[in-house]
């Protein structure tokens, strides 16, 4: 192969449409005729619904039709949980709310009407008699007892398990020292800047329909909602245009998807649905939501033995698509990057009247990273030694990989060591250390927070995962030499389209121009899995290269058949297969010139000029393999390939953050000095890609380590229900990121790639958290909450 | 109800009637679909919907259209001229200034504002200029070297 | 996302503009930059049944000196002020809290007048205005009057405007002799509105001791407030540490400060005293 593309910093393909305003997101689409819906959503937490009155809104103008709950309760399906897990209680989750409501957002009522501001309008016109029922909002409640929300469960407990290897008692009778400590994820809100929305078409004479969604989903997508409202999945199309943004949040199933589908069927029109931001924060899944105990046995020199970690789980209300999968991930990644031979999770979740979590960016892992990272930082506290230190003490070495962990996995490959040293370097370590010790003798407080981080990524082999964990692609060149890359990944600001094309490029020899990658339509795609958990390139990137590979090899028989030779002599190179050098030299001067690739004739397809070559580009295959006149025996027509690639484990990617940060004594406010970030996520198709992936990351993890909070009351009442209360990060709270990388290739797929789109949001909030924990050492701070907020800071220096 | 209004929109002159609670984005959008102006929240917080209104940056989520009347509006669509990219617009391609894309139009729009009144902001002035824009995918460090590429670029002009 | 529906008028002059809200004092509004009413209504938690546009009535938007007065139209955009030459040359207090408000896009669109109008408890012209001991000119159908600022804001989003009267100019007496100004904030890192807000308006005597102290605080009570133990601790003195430090611990005196979920009362009022100790440095360092 020869890299043209691959491993350079290759602008994307994507972007002209993007940044000209061009492109379409969901919104964007305009079909006539097209209806607008509007929903009733509950304004309490947990309440009985006496009645709905909706014939106001009925009769409001330009109104088409109200639906309620019961109207659709017995002909759509329940919204899909695809968690399994033993003795799980799984609530009946209607689209729409029936008898009684369970969360304030929870959608009540359905308004359709000619146009958004008539909807709009008609939504107060539904009259809702609600009587209030005894609310559920902290997750240690919920597990203690007290009113249940679920009729026919007899408590608020979704499951309780149990997970890890190793002897975790003898552990702890064996430590020498143990640390314990209580530590919160709060529920974050993952504010995708496009919010969701819905289009639907319905063709009743065709029996079609198909759904524009904002989703990372389709093929899911599709066979859930099918199933939901009882379409034939192959009469259901779900086309993802371009979607602003996800990270994990449009990694579902939503009830909106499938009552917009089912109405459309029911109006026979197109209806659509955009959500609202306040809608988003309410009924938008949120992430984290996780309130544990960690307990680290370990010896004198450092030597960890074992990590017990007891969690209460916040469900939410229902469960969508992986609600109570997701504390099961925090559990797979408590090893983080040591040797740590015995670990326990205990998993305690709850219902409580709250949207539901599910997955946000690392969904479950950070935790996890959190949680050890955290405790790693106790445990250099607890003996006097530098974090970095205790860290390196526990690394597996470089050839222990493959290296299992208590936790049941394998850690493919990985050189922890490498990037701590290199981050160290960057940064000059030491030099740092000295720079604060001075500081602190002049009164400032600045603090380095360390964390050296691995996870979990390209998920994943199907066995671990609940609906398949392998991803599709169709590779085939076109007659007229264009290559069509068709990935059942489905890309929402990654970039695969540009990456994929790279990757495509090279293998096949072309010019990046003329490979197009089509995805999220299940109309034209092959069914595939998604874009989640830093899967797309390193399971569906694989798919693409092996389906190349596959290609490849008929090509090469055409060829061979062409060039009338011996299939042994004839190789590929720079796009062409060519007679092998001792026959191609005789040849020297008669090959063609070299046609620039997208300057065919218009008209009529060429004839493949064979005769007497010495050469056959990939495209003059192409056409010969479409024109079919002149193709070796028992040879399918045309050239296309399809590979489903099922990976044989997870990658493991790692690296090391350094943070520093400098505290305001009097106000408490931290300020960024510094952010080193060394990530390991294999080889790298596009280095450009990757950093924009780390700094996004990042700064999610500076949203939740400093801002981000999503806050119930008591009464089970979003406090944090619009943009004004919610703090995403903006420009001017974020530092200068220094990045670099180390490359350790994975084994586990031919490109060698590990995964990059969660490493930020896991790797940075225990380096920023343990910076801040840090400079407020010499006040005896161990450990503080996120978001840590300057008031957290100031309370502690003056001793509040 | 309705009102008349009369707009010059990306050069082209437009004249409208609409309900006078019609926000300036929805006209845009619906009306004229042109729809690379976003909306991204209700509080005038995201910057997403961001146009030039005479010349000035708004958020036309928090203008009704008929404020707009008589005015001159310049959209995400009508950046590039002549097939030619605005230098903020060829920035963003080359720095890797956006990945989703959803923020963009509003982020392009507000750094071009930004440029025009200081042709060589520091890194705390294109911050500071950028307050009224979110992206959640970039971090912003693409965002910030895509605008000081766009000042380099405009400067050399 | 949409607002309830209303009607809409756009008076030439300001009479007409006055007449028209008296047509209607339940449910007219006075719409200027909209962004203080628009966003409220598309909440619907404003649901007005008409709005007056008086951002179209161009003699409405002016920054001039007139005798030994600054005259600001109440139309004037935060923009506007913030790049105000004239302004950052004889009151750059001004200009300097325009730039703190909300972004460049709130900024281009958002007026004095709205602002000021709106008293929101966390808003920034508020401050400055009481700093500067600011005469609010108000029209009404029977005619104009003034009121001072710090007799206009009363309460919680409420403030002397009477049903039926418009903001019309804000005016300021133009700082004469060595003063220094300066406008300190804590914004919120979600609304960026001023968790905390302190303007500081000092002059002073030749020999360099206050003549005398201007201080508005916002976001710390329901309304905005002149600091008045702040200032008169501070005139006279000559603005040494510990006559600043004494000063600013009377900052929210007679104030039940705000708690939220980003800083509780005791934090806010903390904060308020830091940047007011802050600004009054700040301001002395820049006397000119």
């Amino acid at each position: 192969m020869t890299e043209n593309y691959v491993g350079k910093r290759v602008k994307r393909t994507e972007d002209p449409r993007l940044i000209r305003g061009l492109a379409h997101y969901v919104d964007d689409i305009s079909l006539p005729k097209t209806l607008h819906v509007s929903f009733v959503r509950s304004i309490y937490a947990h309440a009985k619904i006496n009645s709905i009155d909706t014939s106001a809104a009925l009769a409001a103008p330009g109104v088409v039709a109200v639906y309620t709950g019961k109207d659709v309760a017995e002909k759509i399906g329940p919204v899909p949980c695809a968690g399994a897990l033993p003795d799980l209680k799984v609530p009946d989750h209607r689209v729409l709310a029936t008898t009684k409501v369970y969360f304030v957002g929870h959608p009540v009522a359905a308004v359709v009407a000619t146009d958004r501001y008539a909807a709009r309008d008609a939504v107060d016109l539904v009259m809702v008699d609600y009587e209030d029922l005894p609310v559920v909002s902290d997750v240690e409640a919920a597990a203690a007892g007290g009113p249940v929300i679920h009729d026919g469960f007899s408590d608020n407990i979704a499951y309780r398990l149990t997970s890890g290897e190793g002897d975790i008692d003898a552990a702890f009778a064996a430590a020498e020292r143990t640390v314990k400590q209580r530590v919160l994820h709060k529920r974050l809100a993952p504010i995708a800047i496009e919010p969701r929305g819905v289009l639907a078409r319905y063709f009743p004479g065709e029996e079609e329909l198909t759904i524009w969604s904002s989703t990372q989903i389709p093929h899911l997508m599709r066979t859930q909602v099918a199933l939901m409202i009882g379409i034939p999945e192959n009469k259901l199309r779900v086309i993802t245009p371009e979607v602003g943004g996800g990270f994990g949040s449009k990694l579902n199933v939503y009830a909106e998807e499938a009552l917009l589908g089912w109405i459309s069927m029911q109006l026979g029109k197109p209806v659509k649905w955009i959500e609202t931001r306040r809608e988003n924060m309410q009924a938008t899944i949120h992430g984290r939501g996780q309130v544990g105990d960690v307990e680290v046995a370990f010896k004198n020199d450092g030597t960890v033995l074992g990590l017990r970690y007891s969690v209460f789980a916040d469900m939410g209300a229902y469960h969508q698509l992986l609600t109570p999968a997701i504390p099961t991930l925090t559990g797979l990644m408590l090893s983080g990057a040591y040797r740590i031979p015995a670990i326990q999770m205990n998993i305690t979740a709850c219902f409580t009247n709250k949207m539901a979590t599910d997955a946000y960016r690392g969904a479950g892992r950070p935790e996890a990273t959190y949680i050890v990272e955290r405790a790693f930082d106790l445990i250099a506290a607890e003996l006097g030694v530098d974090p970095a230190e205790v860290r390196r003490k526990n690394f597996p070495g470089p050839d222990e990989f493959p290296f299992h962990t208590a936790t049941g996995l394998d850690y493919d490959s990985g050189n922890y060591e490498a990037a701590l040293d290199k981050a160290q370097q960057i940064i000059n370590y030491p030099g740092l250390r000295e720079e604060q010790k001075k500081a602190r003798e002049e009164g400032r407080l600045i603090g380095i927070g360390v964390s050296t981080y691995v996870e979990i990524c390209a998920l994943g082999p199907s066995q671990a995962m609940p609906a398949g964990g392998w991803e599709s692609a169709t590779v085939r060149i076109e007659p007229t030499g264009k290559v069509t890359v068709l990935t059942g990944a489905s890309p929402h600001g990654q970039g695969q389209e540009t990456s994929f094309a790279q990757i495509a490029a090279d293998e096949l020899g072309v010019n990046i121009n003329d490979v197009t990658v089509i995805h999220g339509d299940t109309g034209v795609v092959q069914y595939g899995i998604g874009t989640f958990g830093s899967r797309a390139t390193a399971v569906g990137g694989t798919a693409v290269y092996v389906a190349i590979q596959k290609l490849k090899e008929k090509a090469h028989k055409i060829a061979t058949h062409m060039l009338q030779a011996d299939a042994s002599r004839v190789s590929f190179e720079g796009g062409k297969y060519s007679l092998q050098a001792a026959a191609a030299a005789s040849a020297t001067g008669t090959s063609e010139p070299v046609v620039p690739v997208g300057e065919a004739p218009a008209g009529a397809l060429p004839e493949p000029q064979t005769e007497g070559k010495t050469s056959a580009t990939i495209q003059d295959i192409a056409l010969a393999a479409h024109l079919a006149k002149e193709l070796p025996p028992d040879t399918e027509p045309g050239l296309s390939a399809t590979y489903f690639f099922e990976p044989k484990n997870f990658t493991f990617p790692f690296g090391t953050h350094i943070c520093v940060v400098e505290i305001d004594r009097e106000t408490g406010d931290i300020k960024f000095l510094r952010y080193v970030a060394v990530d390991d996520c294999g080889k790298v198709i596009n280095p450009l890609l990757v950093d924009g992936q780390v700094h996004g990351g990042i700064v999610q993890s500076i949203g939740q380590a400093m801002f981000e909070e999503v806050v119930y009351d008591e009464q089970g009442q979003l406090i944090t229900g619009t943009l004004m209360d919610y703090a995403v990060p903006r420009a001017s709270h974020v530092p200068d990121f220094e990045l670099d990388r180390t490359e350790t290739p994975s084994p586990v797929n031919p490109l060698g790639v590990k995964g990059v789109g969660e490493a930020g949001t896991i790797g940075a909030t225990p380096a920023i958290v343990g910076a801040i924990v840090d400079a407020l050492a010499p006040f005896g701070v161990k450990h503080l909450d996120m978001p840590i907020k300057p008031e957290n800071v100031w309370r502690i220096i003056n001793g509040h | 109800m309705k009102k008349a209004i009369n707009l010059n929109v990306n050069g082209v002159s437009r004249t409208d009637e609409v309900e006078p609670r019609m926000l300036l984005v929805h006209y845009l959008r619906d009306v004229l679909e042109l729809t690379g102006t976003h909306v991204g929240c209700e509080t005038s917080l995201c910057g997403a919907c961001t146009v030039m209104l005479d010349g000035q940056a708004v958020k036309s989520c928090t203008v009704f259209a008929v404020q707009a009347d008589g005015s001159s509006v310049t959209t995400i669509e009508g950046f590039a001229k002549n097939g030619e990219l605005h230098p903020v617009q060829e920035g963003f391609w080359e720095k890797h200034g956006l990945q989703c894309g959803y923020c963009t139009p509003g982020m392009i729009v507000t750094a071009a504002q930004l440029l025009d009144r200081n042709a060589d902001p520091s890194r705390e002035e294109i911050c500071h200029g950028l307050e009224g824009n979110l992206c959640r995918c970039t971090g912003y460090q693409h965002i910030i070297e895509a605008v000081q590429y766009a000042a380099k670029k405009a400067g050399q002009r | 996302m949409i607002p309830a529906q209303f009607d809409y008028k756009v008076p030439a002059t300001l009479e007409e503009a006055v007449a028209l809200l008296n047509s209607d004092l339940d449910g007219a509004k006075v719409l200027a930059g909209g962004h203080s009413l628009i966003p409220a209504m598309k909440l619907r938690l404003a649901q007005p049944q008409l709005l007056v546009d008086i951002a179209r009535i161009k003699s409405l938007s002016y920054i001039r000196e007139e005798g030994d007065q600054i005259l600001i139209g109440a139309t004037t955009t935060h923009y506007h002020l913030e790049s105000s030459d004239l302004l950052k040359q004889i009151c750059p207090l001004l200009p300097e809290c325009a730039k703190s408000i909300g972004d460049v896009q709130v900024r281009n669109k958002g007026t004095i007048g709205g602002s000021i109008a709106h008293s929101d408890p966390a808003g920034d012209w508020p401050a400055a205005v009481l700093a500067l001991d600011a005469d609010l000119v108000l029209v009404g159908p029977n005619g104009e009057r003034t009121v001072k600022a710090e007799n206009f804001f009363l309460d919680l989003l409420t403030t002397d405007l009477q049903p039926g009267e418009i903001l019309r100019e804000v005016r300021i007496k133009k700082p004469g002799g060595k003063f220094g100004q300066t406008y300190q904030k804590v914004p919120h890192p979600a609304s960026g509105f001023a968790v905390v807000g302190v303007a500081v308006h000092l002059t002073f005597n030749d020999d360099g001791s206050c003549k005398s102290a201007g201080v508005g605080v916002t976001g710390v009570g329901l309304k905005a407030y002149r600091a008045k133990a702040v200032e008169a601790g501070l005139a006279g003195t000559n603005l040494d540490d510990n006559a600043i430090a004494t000063a600013v611990t009377h900052v929210c005196d007679g104030i039940d400060p705000n708690a939220d979920l980003y800083a509780s009362s005791d934090y806010r009022c903390h904060l308020a005293q830091v940047h007011t100790r802050r600004g009054i440095q700040a301001a002395k360092a820049r006397v000119q």
